[in-house]
């Protein structure tokens, strides 16, 4: 499906994922661009329960983050081994199960209808609600679409970030099994709303909160991209209902969430016993090649977020040292040096306004797009555990069936005729399972095919247009520095 | 060794490769004395300069000759002006700041530590970095060096010194010691009991407008330009950091083009080679500025104070003449030892009118060099970042060009 832009209204971050940075600021309306995204690809994006992942997560304050999905004693998280029912699924999740043909069809349906996809959603006007360490930040979503599984053409409701954390809890624990590449939702952060919350109106708070309206509406609008996930009612739901229950169970420290982190260790510990015998080639390169991209786009995003972090400090100097410049000018006592030093001192300062923007740059363009492909990447391994699992359980189930065997073989000589046909009953049963595992272990490897397939279009698609828009950023940047220093030149021969 | 021009590293000082080096003083040389700095070898912990000189004067034994220094003898030579009566009506030239490789070697010696951490084209890449850095460092430092020595030339009263004719030409070593630790301990005293006494004499109003004015002008302008200076460095430091970043991120690019499988591989490919082409302007924006921004300043700072040390020389020698008229006055009233006292006014009295006199004119060209040093060297610094900036955005338009073509 493709995404097709409106032209950009001022203020709207068509391609969501590199919202604006600074209201008003040309250098970004740009990014809405009408020429853009032609064809189908959704990115396949990772789901947030990094299974294992998340553990080596860094980030201290996001222990908690992936920890976003609803857990329930008949959740999928558990121990293959353990579980008995015929499916390891929370009952809407079923759905993918039984109708699979249908999910087949919608994927179909957006290999053939490329210009159908049209919607966008942005995300602005943060308003902080309420007082004291129960305040919140409430954002407005708006959707702008002309599809029609949607009431409205224009729709706009307010929500806060645990209910996009809600959201994305109850997509994950509904698809990632299956193979679906979940888009992440953006992370938690205990320090930067413990500030909002306070109070804090400086620079560092509003920064905070624009970084995490551009993260919401990147997230959201990945998310509609999926045409799983566009169909599903709790996104739709989201967009469209002006009330919300309220997802409590993303909160850092419930029971839920210790619960969470449970799941997490023995999940760990599983994955490291589990030695799957990959028959497929194509998964085991694939698993390779994510592994390396991970690996470099992590590195690649810390030397991007460090590059940010020296602009910023360039343009502080910068004027602090204007600053300076001027002073010097006004000691000078030959007065067209002196005029020419508080000309310099002014050019400095327009400099330092614009090294800020071309961080803002740096920082929205591109910093923000690494960090959003580190998260999926790691969503992208989940997946690819989710189908170790899956084979792992249908390998249990064939060698129960066997052990199921053997006990009826025996009992065959023992001559125990009501035992007899319990076994009977029972290795039909697992006969039953053991085909079952192996059919949704092709189902998944099957979705995962597509999964990547579309993740890497998106990738492609996504870096293409980012590192143009960043280079553009960069051209922008020289040619006000020429203009400037232009002007200065004749400045500094006058002086005589 | 110091090679004119380096082959592959940027050309820092092409302009000055040849000749004096005048690049923060404009100086007016004659064919009478001319003194540059051919060469010069950097050792372990010491610097070697190869001091050549050109003259027609009869006091050298030759026209042409060459002499290696070493920057405790540059100190010496220095200080022998500060210490010298005759010269205390004049801006002695300020001295070159020491060698400082410390910083640029432990670099290079973490590096060499960090060997085994990175890939090979990464260290080979730093490698290049520091060895440019050093040779940068290197390359000022001689420009600091030859500075002084021109402006001793072009003086018209201290090219005739002794020590100076000495300096460059007596081919043996000149037996110059650094201070040891007692001399350099003297010399923290003499310099606290300097400011001390500097402080009063400052506070002594002067009768004449045009010192009274230079006073006031020069120690606003000194705290300033220490100031400007100090910014000035943080700021190109900023710039230094974000070049290297953008190195790294360079590298990491071109690591993801080859690995990657997909279109956009090329993307990441010619991104790469365009940062990598950036970079290196970048680093350039920053020596540049380096160079003729706060080398600029650095020096003026140094010249300043030199400045101020002549008032401080001025206007002691008027507090002495002041002093001596009262035991003149005192001396007649009691009517003893008149003799003396008139001497001793007299004596104040010359040495306090020879200093005035030098001293104006040496302020006045002082203000003339500087005007015309800043003059230059801003000059110079737009002319740069603008061939810096069309460059850069060239190759990003160029690079641009190629990627949207593709798409």
């Amino acid at each position: 499906m493709a995404a097709e832009r409106d032209p950009p209204p001022p203020g709207d971050a068509g391609q969501a994922r590199f919202g604006e940075a600074e209201d008003g600021e040309d250098l970004f309306v740009v990014l809405c661009s009408p020429a853009s995204l032609p064809a189908e690809d959704i990115s396949a994006n990772s789901n947030g329960p990094k299974l294992v992942d998340s553990f080596l997560d860094d980030d201290p304050d996001d222990l908690f983050a992936e920890a976003t999905e609803e857990v329930s004693l008949d959740s999928p998280e558990r121990e293959p081994i353990l579980s008995d029912g015929p499916s390891p699924a929370i009952t809407p999740i079923m759905a993918p199960r039984i109708d699979s043909t249908l999910f087949d069809q919608a994927l179909e349906e957006e290999e053939d209808n490329g210009d159908t996809f049209d919607i966008c959603i942005s995300v602005s006007d943060p308003e902080k609600v309420g007082d004291g360490m129960n305040a919140y930040m409430a954002y407005k979503v708006t959707t702008k679409t002309s599809l029609s599984v949607f009431s409205q053409n224009e729709l706009s409701v307010r929500r806060r970030f645990s209910d996009f954390l809600g959201l994305h809890s109850k997509l994950a624990s509904k698809y990632m099994h299956s193979g679906y590449i979940v888009p992440p939702a953006p992370e938690k952060s205990i320090v930067g709303m413990t500030k909002v919350k306070v109070g804090k109106e400086d620079s560092s708070s509003t920064e905070f909160v624009e970084k995490r309206r551009s993260a919401l509406e990147r997230y959201l609008m990945r998310t509609v991209k999926h045409p799983v996930m566009l169909k599903d009612p709790n996104v739709l739901q989201f967009l469209e209902s002006s009330e919300l229950p309220r997802a409590v169970s993303t909160q850092a420290l419930s029971g839920a969430g210790i619960l969470r982190m449970v799941n997490k260790a023995a999940d760990a510990v599983n994955k490291m016993t589990i030695k799957m015998n990959e028959s497929d080639a194509w998964f085991e390169e694939k698993q390779q090649q994510f592994e390396n991209l991970d690996a470099q786009f992590r590195k690649l995003h810390a030397s991007v977020e460090s590059l940010v972090c020296h602009r910023k400090e360039l343009s502080l100097n910068t004027a602090s040292f204007a600053k300076s410049a001027a002073m010097l000018g006004n000691s000078e006592d030959h007065t067209a040096l002196s005029r020419a030093l508080s000309q310099l001192a002014e050019m400095e300062e327009k400099m330092e306004q614009l090294h800020m923007d071309q961080a803002y740059a740096d920082f929205y363009l591109f910093a923000e797009l690494l960090g959003d492909y580190v998260r999926l990447l790691t969503a992208v391994k989940g997946v690819f555990d989710q189908r170790m699992k899956t084979w792992s359980k249908w390998q249990d189930a064939q060698l129960m069936l066997q052990r199921k065997r053997e006990a009826e073989a025996k009992l065959q000589y023992a001559n125990k005729p009501d035992k007899l046909q319990q076994a009977k009953d029972e290795i039909k049963e697992w006969e039953g399972k053991v085909q079952q595992g192996e059919r949704d272990f092709e189902q998944i490897s099957k979705t995962i095919r597509k999964e990547l397939g579309r993740f890497e279009k998106e990738r492609v698609k996504d870096f293409k247009s980012v590192i143009i828009k960043y280079l553009e950023s960069l051209v922008q940047t020289q040619q006000q520095l020429i203009k400037y220093w232009e002007a200065f030149l004749p400045e500094a021969k006058a002086i005589a | 060794m110091m090679q004119e021009g380096l082959d592959d590293g940027p050309d820092f000082l092409s302009e000055e490769d040849r000749g004096p080096r005048a690049v923060n003083v404009d100086l007016q040389t004659d064919g009478t004395l001319q003194v540059d700095i051919s060469d010069a070898l950097s050792e372990r912990d010491k610097v070697k300069f190869t001091v050549h000189t050109k003259s027609t004067l009869p006091s050298f034994k030759q026209n042409e000759f060459s002499v290696v220094r070493q920057h405790e003898e540059f100190i010496w030579l220095h200080d022998s002006f500060v210490e010298n009566e005759e010269y205390a009506g004049y801006i002695i030239p300020p001295a070159p700041p020491r060698p400082d490789f410390d910083a640029s070697r432990e670099k290079l010696q973490k590096l060499g530590e960090g060997e085994g951490s990175m890939t090979k084209e990464e260290f080979t890449k730093m490698k290049q970095e520091l060895e440019a850095e050093y040779l940068a460092i290197f390359k000022k430092t001689v420009a600091m060096h030859e500075v002084f020595l021109c402006r001793v030339a072009a003086h018209p009263v201290l090219r005739k010194d002794l020590n100076f004719h000495v300096f460059l030409e007596y081919n043996q070593d000149l037996s110059v010691r650094g201070k040891n630790k007692k001399e350099k301990l003297e010399d923290f005293f003499k310099n606290v009991v300097k400011s001390a006494d500097g402080v009063l004499v400052a506070g002594v109003k002067d009768v004449d407008d045009f010192f009274e004015h230079e006073k006031t002008f020069l120690l606003e302008y000194h705290n300033r330009v220490k100031d400007a200076s100090a910014k000035s460095d943080r700021m190109i430091r900023s710039h230094k950091s974000a070049a290297d970043d953008i190195n790294r991120i360079a590298s990491t690019l071109y690591t993801l083009g080859t690995q990657d499988s997909t279109d956009v591989c090329k993307f990441f490919l010619k991104v790469s080679e365009l940062f990598e082409k950036t970079r290196k302007i970048e680093a350039r924006v920053a020596a540049d500025e380096d160079l003729k921004l706060a080398d600029l300043l650095k020096y003026y700072l140094r010249e300043s104070q030199a400045a101020k040390d002549l008032l401080y020389r001025r206007g002691r020698a008027l507090v002495d003449y002041e002093n001596a008229n009262k035991a003149l006055d005192k001396a007649r009233a009691k009517n003893k030892d008149v003799l003396q006292a008139e001497t001793t006014q007299q004596i104040c009295c010359q040495k306090f009118e020879k200093i005035s006199e030098s001293a104006k004119q040496e302020l006045i060209d002082f203000k003339t060099r500087r005007v015309a040093a800043f003059r230059k060297n801003l000059v110079e610094l737009a002319e740069l970042e603008l061939k810096h900036a069309k460059g850069n955005l060239q190759l990003l338009q160029s690079c641009l060009g190629v990627l949207k073509g593709d798409t």
